[in-house]
Formats: structure tokens, C-alpha cells, sequence
């Protein structure tokens, strides 16, 4: 089944992976090298001394209660936003495309969100769930729950949580709508006549002709909120209260541009890079098996 | 053709602009002001630039104090580094660690020969921003203190007379207990909470906030603001917390927007806070000098500063030293200087700017402006209020924040949570140790 194309010379394979292997040595392998080096050292922050430590740093960051307890907040943040943004979008592409009319519309607007940025939406939601001007905050307020992310590490978690997950669900639904609109309509049609009714027909056969698009999803989104909910963190509580919602990434930069320890940080984007690895590795070992081409 | 013409000539000149600039000598001023502030700085800046014709100071504004930091940095790292870049008060040890990054200003006023007095400036002010041997580091900028703000309205409908005596704590605690009986729902909110309550209170109560004079005499410094008075402080206000006597809005100064609404009715903040509530508030309002625990410490001694300084980098030209030279002695001259402190309510960083706006009738016209000029000038600053020379420190700020909140929140008391943040803080204070070496 596999097609192959099969070259005669090695020149036209090489030239055409080549901008591909460029810029991963500049904008990958460069900078990670770099940042595997500078984790053996302490630098003072201008650059103007530095020692060698060996493996100094890292003893550090793991002799420190609070990293450590940050990867326990990292591994339930990430689970979190991956399903509170793949779930709803999965429900969303379902519904549109039992769409006959409008479908676009619903498309088009369902779409949106994603081109928000990751700091504007935090501000959004910030905005929403201010302690004291905040509109969802105030009609909590009128039914009696008083709404302080500020002080209350699970509201904040909650309230990160969504923002992230937010402009997410655009772009799951995206794909999951594109899968949908391949499933083949045959397929489903003879399990109607078989008397399956819709949400066994889901469960059964959508889904798993689903589950390459799925795993796709998984994986993206796992590294997604990994790395790019920086921003929504950044604007929403800065890692706090205290340190719920301290995230690997978010004490890589405070490490680096707030205290300006270049060796701590330079450490943690290590350890950062060889967990998410790590994580992408046994997805594709464990889960993928699971899933039908 | 008329607009071709036209076009053309526009082109040419600025085209020549670069050529006539080149007959000068160029400062780069890295700032980290916008809106009002940022205009303000472009004024002195133009100014300067009007009055003579040998330099031309460009200042630009690289983002907030952070960032401005940073951006600061990785120029050096370049050989890109600015002339001049603007530090606030946290990134003071940084900076001082950086030997062969940085051109100390007493040298930079020496060579240049430009008119310099040292003696000129407020002792609370410079001291911040002066070794332990008396040489001015860098020029303090902006600078400000906290004080107290008072919704004279809000004690009013709550029975109480505005004109009460709210200088220490102990009073400020019966206030506090009559607005909350009378219903009122948000007596006190602070803003910057460790700068406030950990580093002011320190000072103005005289105690050590770290070893070794607050850090001044050496790296090898420890934080020691897990002690009775600071505790016992926190303690209280941990208390208030919990009976919502005490409103916690962040760890910035979001509290600012709910005194501002007329939300609360006393508020511990910056003094530059002046311009937003003078503008703002639609009710009554007071200036007093910060509270203070009445037979706590030596209170009241001074407090201290927090705002920004200019550092001169190293690695441009004796000429372009020279400029800069030029341009600080006229950011000291009193004429600008009481200009910034009544237009911005940053204090005064010579004697004769402060001076000068009080012959000018500007505290009588302002009432409560020069509260805070006096709150820190008092007393001659002693070694636990001279300011604070710790690395990492606004690292550390974070981690006291997250500390407070545990104790505002009711998770931990405030010894233990001041024992947290102390070990934690001298666990970062030790590899800032070990980076400058």
C-alpha cells in the first residue's frame, strides 16, 4: 500500500531537505545546544564572567521543593487544557456537521477565537473574572459564591485553565470537522439501517476513524500548553496565588529575564525539552498503537 | 509636478537630517516611561537638546522596568549597550555586580567635568543608590516613598472623623474595627505589598530587613525579616485579612482602581500615586504619612525609596561621556528637577528642587505633597533604612508575595510563612553570590 518514490542520485534528495535541515539547525538544534552548554555554567547576567559548575545547576533546581511540585501543577494543567479544549471542540465539529444549513456560518465564527493571541485572551478572561469589575465575577458575586482567583489556587488554576483552552478549541474543531467530513457516509448509513442510533454510531465508528486526527490533536496540544499558554499565565496571575499555577515554562523565564540566572534557566529549558520529548516519544509508542490509519 | 517637486525637496532634507545630527554627539537615553511619564521625559529630553548645540540626547523607550533591564543586558552582550539606561531600585545589585558593564556616575561627573556636588542630594534619596564609602553610583531618577491614603468620605459615613490621628498602626487597627462594624466592606487595601509592608516597614521601624546593612556591605548577605517586628506586623495584617478588614487585590497595584472607585477607604501606596487619584477620585481625600507601630523598632525613622536610576554604561567614547555628563548635571539642576517633582509627585532628588517648589507655593496649593518628602527626609538614614542592596531581588519580591498570600489566604501563619520566604530568598541571594564572584 505504502507509495514510494525511489531517487536515482543522492543531490536532488539532499537539496530538498535541505531548507528543512537548515532551519532546524538554526532555530532548533543551534539554540538548544547553546542552551545545553549554558546549563553547565553560572554566568553572571552581562556576560562578563562565568564557572563552570558541571552539573551544579540542576542539583539545585531538583534539591528545590518548589520545582519539583511545579511539574505535579505542569502535569495537571496540561491535562486539563488539553481536554477542556479537545472534548468541547470534538462535540462542536459534531454538531456542525449534522449541520444541513449554515454550517459556514457556524464554521466561520466557531473558527475565531484562534486568531486571538494567547496574551489578549488572557486579558479577556482576566477582564471577565476581575475580583472587582469583572462581569462574571459579579453575577457570582449576586448568587452568593465569592469569585477570588486572586487568593484561591484551584480558581486560579480554573480560570488559566479556560483562558488557554479558549482559543484552542478553534483550532481543534478545525480538524476535528475536516475528519468528520471524511468519514465516509456509506459506513454510517448501513449502521443507521442496522438500527445504531446516533451516539452509538458515534462511539463506534466515528471515533475510531477519528483517532489518527485525535492522537494528532493530543500530541499538539499536549506541547501546546507545555510552552504557548505562557502568555495567558503572564497577564492572568503571573504564576500565582502562592504558586498554583507556576508552570515549567513560566519559571524559565522568571529564572531568566526576572532574576536574570541565565544557568538555572538555560537547566530548566533543558529538562523542559527532554520531558516533552520524553512525553512525545510515549505517545507515539503506547497510544499510537491504538490508532487506525 | 507641484507635489513631485515637493516630495523631492521633503526626501532630500530628511535625507540631509542624519548628516546635520552627525555634527553632534550622540547620547542614547534607554527609558522605561510611556504614557504621561513618557512625554514628560521627552520634554526634559528636548529640552536639554534645545540648550545646547554640541550633543543630542535620543531617548527610547524599551518597555517596562523588567524588559528595559533585559533589553539593557542583551545590548551589552552585543556591544550595542546604550549610553545611559534607566535601572529600577531592585536591579540596583545587579548592576553594582556588574563591574567593566557599568561607569559609576561620580566617575562619569568627574571626567566629564560637568557641574557635580554630591552633598546636593537628599541623603534617603542617593543613599540607595551610593556604596558604603560615599560614591554615587548612579543618578537617582524617579523616585517615591509610600504613604497613606484616606477616603475622608468613607471615615465620615462611617462615623468616624476624617481628621483622626492615623500616624500609628494602633490607631489605624481602631479605625479599621469602626468601618467594619459600620458595614463598610473594604477598610484597607495596599498596593506592592512587600516594598510596603516588608521593606518600608523595615526601615521606618528600624529594623534589619537583611544581614550585612541590608546588603550594602557585601554579597555574603542574609534576609532576616522573619523576625519579631516584621511578624508580628504581618501577623496582624493576616488577621485583618481573615475579619476583611484588609482587602487583597495582587501583588502590584490593582488596589489602586478600587480606592480610586471610592471602594476603600484606606490605602497604602506609592506617593507617585498622586497624579491618578488627584484625577480620578470623586470624593475627599488625605495624605498622611505611613503608619507606625508605636513602640516598634525606632519608628518612626525614615522610609525608603523605590522608583529608578540612570546607569551609564561602559565602552563608548570620552566625548560621549562627556554628553552624558552634561545631561545628568541638567536632569540635577533645580529648575527640572522641581518641574519632574511637581509634575509627576516623584520627590525631589536635591534639596533645592524641593525647596525651590515650596517657595514656589506648590505645597500650599497641593496639600499633602510634601508628606512624603518629609516622611524621608526626617531622620538621618541609618544602616537598616538607608535601602536595600540584595541580588535577585525582584525574584525574591515574588517569592515573599507568594508567601503573603499564603497568609492572607489563612494556609500558613505568618512566622512560618516569613521562615519560607527567607530560606527560599537566601537560597537565590547565594547563587547571585556565586554568579558574582
Amino acid at each position: 500500500m505504502e507509495k514510494r518514490v525511489t531517487f536515482r542520485g543522492w543531490m536532488l534528495p539532499l537539496l530538498l531537505i535541505a531548507p528543512q535541515v537548515f532551519i532546524s539547525a538554526v532555530f532548533f538544534f543551534y539554540p538548544a545546544g547553546q542552551a545545553v552548554w549554558q546549563s553547565l555554567f553560572i554566568p553572571d547576567p552581562f556576560g562578563l564572567s562565568t564557572q563552570f559548575v558541571g552539573m551544579g545547576n540542576f542539583e539545585y533546581l531538583f534539591g528545590d521543593r518548589h520545582y519539583r511540585a511545579s511539574f505535579y501543577t505542569t502535569a495537571l494543567f496540561s491535562i486539563l487544557v488539553t481536554l477542556a479544549s479537545m472534548i468541547p471542540a470534538l462535540f462542536l465539529a459534531v454538531l456542525a456537521d449534522r449541520l444541513i444549513k449554515g454550517s459556514g456560518v457556524y464554521r466561520t465564527l466557531l473558527i475565531w477565537p484562534y486568531a486571538v493571541a494567547p496574551a489578549v485572551a488572557g486579558v479577556l478572561w482576566l477582564f471577565m473574572f476581575n475580583t472587582r469589575v469583572g462581569v462574571v465575577s459579579w453575577y457570582l458575586g449576586q448568587l452568593g459564591y465569592d469569585w477570588n482567583h486572586v487568593l484561591n489556587g484551584s480558581e486560579a488554576m480554573g480560570l488559566v485553565v479556560v483562558a488557554s483552552a479558549w482559543g484552542r478549541i478553534s483550532y481543534n474543531f478545525l480538524f476535528f470537522f475536516a475528519a468528520l467530513q471524511a468519514v465516509p457516509r456509506s459506513v454510517i448509513e448501513a449502521a443507521a439501517i442496522d438500527g445504531a442510533r446516533f451516539w452509538r454510531r458515534f462511539f463506534t465508528i466515528v471515533l475510531p476513524l477519528l483517532s489518527p486526527t485525535t492522537f494528532f490533536l493530543l500530541v499538539v496540544n499536549v506541547v501546546y500548553s507545555f510552552f504557548e499558554t505562557f502568555g495567558v499565565i503572564h497577564t492572568i496571575t503571573s504564576g500565582g496565588p502562592q504558586q498554583a499555577t507556576t508552570i515549567l515554562v513560566y519559571k524559565v523565564y522568571s529564572d531568566g529575564f526576572v532574576g536574570q540566572d541565565l544557568g538555572s534557566s538555560s537547566a530548566q529549558s533543558v529538562v523542559l525539552l527532554l520531558v516533552v520529548g520524553l512525553l512525545t516519544v510515549l505517545q507515539f509508542k503506547f497510544i499510537e498503537k491504538r490508532v487506525h490509519y | 509636478m507641484k507635489q513631485l517637486i515637493l516630495g523631492a525637496v521633503a526626501a532630500g532634507t530628511t535625507a540631509l537630517t542624519p548628516l546635520v545630527a552627525s555634527a553632534q554627539t550622540e547620547v542614547q537615553f534607554w527609558h522605561a516611561f510611556t504614557g504621561r511619564l513618557g512625554e514628560l521625559v521627552a520634554a526634559q529630553v528636548e529640552e536639554f537638546n534645545a540648550s545646547q548645540s554640541d550633543y543630542n540626547v535620543v531617548a527610547s523607550h524599551k518597555g517596562n522596568y523588567s524588559e528595559t533591564l533585559n533589553a539593557g543586558i542583551a545590548a551589552f552582550r552585543a556591544g550595542e549597550q546604550p549610553h545611559i539606561l534607566m535601572v529600577f531600585e531592585v536591579g540596583t545589585a545587579t548592576m553594582m555586580g556588574a563591574k567593566g558593564a557599568i561607569k559609576p556616575v561620580y566617575e562619569v561627573m568627574a571626567e566629564s567635568g560637568a557641574e557635580f556636588d554630591p552633598d546636593a542630594y537628599i541623603g534617603a534619596v542617593k543613599g540607595y543608590y551610593t556604596t558604603t564609602e560615599g560614591e554615587m553610583l548612579s543618578l537617582p531618577f524617579n523616585s517615591s516613598t509610600p504613604v497613606l491614603w484616606v477616603n475622608r468620605d468613607a471615615l465620615e459615613g462611617a462615623g468616624i472623623d476624617p481628621d483622626t490621628d492615623l500616624s500609628t498602626w494602633q490607631n489605624v487597627e481602631g479605625v479599621l474595627d469602626d468601618l467594619k462594624e459600620a458595614g463598610h466592606s473594604c477598610p484597607l487595601v495596599t498596593a506592592w505589598q512587600s516594598w510596603i509592608h516588608l521593606e518600608n516597614f523595615s526601615a521606618y521601624h528600624d529594623v534589619p530587613f537583611a544581614t550585612r546593612d541590608n546588603g550594602f556591605a557585601g554579597l555574603d548577605t542574609e534576609l532576616a525579616f522573619n523576625s519579631e517586628a516584621q511578624v508580628a506586623h504581618i501577623s496582624k495584617m493576616g488577621e485583618w485579612a481573615q475579619d476583611g478588614k484588609f482587602v487583597y487585590t495582587g501583588r502590584r497595584n490593582e488596589g489602586g482602581a478600587n480606592f480610586r472607585a471610592g471602594d476603600c477607604a484606606l490605602f497604602t501606596e506609592s506617593s507617585a500615586g498622586y497624579a491618578g487619584i488627584k484625577s480620578e477620585a470623586e470624593f475627599d481625600f488625605d495624605v498622611r504619612p505611613l503608619p507606625y507601630w508605636e513602640g516598634v523598632g525606632n519608628a518612626p525613622q525614615n522610609t525608603i525609596i523605590g522608583g529608578a536610576s540612570l546607569w551609564v554604561m561602559e565602552g563608548h567614547e570620552a566625548e560621549e561621556y562627556k554628553g552624558v555628563g552634561e545631561f545628568l548635571a541638567f536632569l540635577s539642576s533645580t529648575p527640572i528637577q522641581a518641574q519632574w517633582h511637581q509634575d509627576t509627585g516623584y520627590l525631589p532628588i536635591t534639596a533645592a528642587a524641593g525647596e525651590a517648589t515650596r517657595e514656589a507655593g506648590f505645597y500650599d496649593e497641593n496639600p499633602g505633597t510634601d508628606v512624603a518628602v518629609k516622611q524621608m527626609t526626617a531622620n538621618e538614614p541609618t544602616a537598616n533604612s538607608k535601602g536595600l542592596r540584595l541580588g535577585s531581588f525582584d525574584q525574591i519580591r515574588g517569592i515573599i508575595d507568594e508567601e503573603l498570600e499564603a497568609v492572607w489566604a489563612g494556609d500558613k501563619s505568618a512566622q512560618e510563612a516569613m521562615d519560607s520566604a527567607v530560606e527560599r530568598g537566601n537560597q537565590l541571594l547565594r547563587r547571585f553570590e556565586q554568579a558574582n564572584r
